[in-house]
């Protein structure tokens, strides 16, 4: 998981539903098609979340890892 | 490119509580990819309005938890049960119950309804003011934010007629 390279980083810690994901799909927009993004995030609530929102939009989850009390998420932008 | 999901939701309520979930929802589901239209009718007109004076309203939520938002965690994870017969009669309750709940929303990250609001606007979320309601309790269009249409249920209701997902709240 450490070693899986991305090429931006969003910090949503301390924010609470549902601004990680808009902080998250507006930086999305930004990226070109194949770009991963990391995000961290500190709501539990977000595990879930960023799944439904990778689904719905058609955004590739690729991973998710929790370390003392960090959700630390991948997505590719497709 | 396929046909986007459509929400349709109506928001009646004015106080600060409730005037979190439509918005919450509208600015999520626009980021989710779906076409929002958002109907605002009786109280849920004042939230249209360019500055929002919503104020939580304990008197009518006898299940509310009061919670300090200062002090210890502990002290801040306390219930303050306040009977309603107090909640209603100690001047400027209503008025401390909302900043504290603002207080508490901040702490917790939480948005404010303007900044929710914002990111509904900006991603293109369709809000409609109740034109009847408008003229009952003298609403101006020119006292809400940009980008409101005026219209009433029959707007509403085509809007809706196509909707996958659709919530009055």
């Amino acid at each position: 998981m450490s070693n899986q390279p991305y090429h931006h980083e969003l910090d949503c810690k301390g924010l609470n539903c549902p601004l990680p994901i808009l902080k998250t799909n507006k930086h999305v927009k930004t990226l070109q098609s194949g770009e991963i993004l990391k995000i961290e995030t500190t709501d539990i609530g977000s595990i879930n979340d960023l799944q439904s929102w990778s689904k719905q939009t058609e955004n590739e989850f690729i991973s998710y890892s929790e370390d003392e009390g960090v959700y630390t998420f991948l997505i590719k932008k497709t | 490119m396929k046909q986007p999901k459509r929400m349709a939701l109506i928001a009646s309520k004015g106080t600060l509580d409730w005037a979190y979930p439509p918005f919450i929802l509208a600015s999520t589901a626009a980021a989710m990819n779906m076409e929002v239209g958002a109907f605002f009718t009786f109280y849920g007109l004042t939230l249209l309005n360019k500055k929002i004076d919503a104020k939580v309203a304990p008197q009518t939520n006898p299940a509310m938890p009061m919670k300090m938002p200062f002090g210890s965690q502990g002290f801040q994870n306390m219930e303050w049960p306040i009977p309603n017969i107090l909640a209603n009669n100690i001047p400027g309750y209503e008025t401390m119950a909302t900043s504290f709940m603002k207080k508490t929303f901040a702490n917790k990250g939480v948005a404010t309804i303007e900044e929710l609001r914002d990111a509904c606007l900006d991603s293109g979320v369709k809000m409609i003011g109740c034109q009847m309601t408008m003229d009952v309790f003298g609403f101006k269009a020119e006292q809400f934010v940009r980008g409101v249409d005026i219209g009433g249920a029959a707007t509403f209701l085509e809007f809706a007629s196509e909707a996958d997902i659709t919530l009055f709240v």
